[in-house]
């Protein structure tokens, strides 16, 4: 059974569409990249997946479970589901050490010695045992996307959502991040990750979702869809990216 | 005819000083806790609550503070309600300190970027988690300078109720002029009292103000 399934999703905003019709199924363990033009919808289907966007019409199934829209629903999804975002959105009042351990307290109710614990073991595997006190203002933005990561993987996701991890970092800042989501990866970690890194999607992904005009427009193995692309977008795409690149 | 010093009219505008401050008080603290409430029912996801917020909220800044104390102590009375200047005071200012810091204070709560509420729901929180642990924290930075500034213009507010023969410290000035045929310099005190009282109010507001933006 995959662990993500997503079955004829349909999403506008207004009169527009952005999604039309998407189905994807993502198995335990695998690891995705969805790329694509902007405004391709890449960003909102992978928000539509832990619901900050509602879909239309279609359904979302984690592990065989049908997600609704009541609020209920949504949170026991987004226990399953993390999501790290390309503004990192760490809360700016609390240290590094409290914003992973905010949520496993307030939601899971660990106790603090307990999510203590667990924060100071999640930012050891990001490499930031010694930024734990640091707030975020305090941090760089490497440094604080991999917080980030952190407080994510806290709550013991069974997928994490990426979105354009590093579109907001200093280019120097970047491979500190890449390097934390190919460790995940290796480890087994089922990752979405919508992503401009052409080079790092190749090399760590199982499957890449190529996204055009709301639809997904073709989709296969990295080897496969770079090697040889069978619709003239994706071809024009990867060549816009590889000579941008 | 007897001698009023200058003492005295300084001891007598002490005296209904403290109902000044009192009055103060209870109006803030009350319309504080008011206010929570209109914030919450402002920034909730019912719209015909934040709708109907919206009117009671357009109804005490669009209208006088002192037609608000007139139709609690005279208009209530027609319905039977018995309140003395002291309740009517406190009620009428309690609503209008709330309906002004409920919306100082959703401005406050709507200044959180939208990535906090994103960042805390894909956490699996709650609304109400949120709103403790995420965004309140970090609106009530954005809202202590202008809540201090607000209990300056409530301290001034208070001045009206002297309408209704609430004793304090306009009130005072009053009586004690009557007495004494010494407008200018009683009401030279009286204004020189509520200097003392808002001043260091707004001095700390503006303090704050810097201090906690530049801190971020």
């Amino acid at each position: 059974m995959p662990l993500v399934e997503l079955a004829a999703i349909w999403k506008s905003f207004g009169q527009n569409p952005v999604l039309k019709g998407i189905d994807l199924t993502v198995e335990e363990g695998q690891v995705i990249a969805m790329i694509g033009r902007s405004g391709s919808g890449k960003s909102t289907l992978l928000r539509s997946i832990n619901g900050l966007e509602r879909i239309d019409d279609g359904t979302i199934l984690i592990d065989g479970e049908k997600i609704g829209s009541k609020d209920a629903d949504l949170r026991t999804l987004r226990l399953q589901v993390g999501m790290v975002f390309q503004q990192f959105n760490l809360f700016p009042h609390l240290s590094a050490r409290e914003n992973v351990m905010l949520a496993p307290m307030v939601v899971k109710k660990a106790s603090r010695k307990a999510a203590g614990a667990l924060a100071d073991a999640m930012l050891a595997k990001v490499g930031l045992s010694d930024r734990a006190g640091h707030y975020p203002d305090q941090l760089s933005g490497g440094q604080q996307q991999r917080v980030a990561i952190a407080r994510s993987l806290a709550m013991e996701p069974r997928v994490l959502l990426c979105d354009e991890v590093t579109s907001a970092l200093d280019p120097e800042l970047v491979n500190e991040v890449l390097a934390v989501v190919r460790q995940l990866a290796k480890e087994g970690m089922t990752l979405i990750m919508v992503t401009h890194e052409m080079r790092f999607a190749r090399e760590v992904c199982d499957k890449l979702v190529f996204m055009h005009q709301g639809r997904i427009h073709e989709e296969g193995s990295p080897a496969e869809l770079f090697s040889a692309p069978k619709t003239p977008e994706l071809a024009q795409f990867i060549g816009l990216v590889e000579a941008a690149g | 005819m007897f001698d009023i010093s200058l003492w005295d009219i300084v001891r007598n505008l002490l005296l209904a000083a403290r109902w000044t401050v009192l009055l103060s008080l209870v109006a803030f603290i009350c319309g504080g806790i008011a206010g929570l409430a209109v914030l919450f029912a402002r920034v909730s996801a019912f719209p015909w609550l934040r709708r109907a917020m919206g009117w009671y909220i357009e109804l005490f800044q669009g209208t006088p503070l002192l037609m608000q104390l007139f139709l609690c102590f005279f208009g209530l009375s027609l319905v039977g309600i018995e309140l003395s200047p002291w309740e009517a005071a406190a009620l009428s200012l309690t609503l209008f300190a709330s309906a002004f810091l409920g919306e100082i204070w959703r401005g406050c709560v709507e200044a959180v970027p939208k990535g906090q509420w994103e960042a805390s729901s894909a956490l699996a929180m709650g609304y109400f988690q949120q709103m403790r642990y995420v965004v309140l924290p970090q609106a009530m930075r954005l809202a202590v300078a202008p809540t201090v500034g607000f209990s300056v213009q409530l301290i001034k507010g208070t001045a009206v109720t002297s309408i209704i023969g609430f004793i304090e410290l306009t009130k005072a000035g009053t009586m004690i002029t009557n007495a004494t045929f010494r407008p200018f310099t009683v009401y030279g005190l009286v204004a020189v009292f509520y200097f003392c009282l808002c001043y260091p109010l707004s001095l700390l507001a503006r303090r704050l103000e810097r201090k906690l933006h530049a801190a971020r």
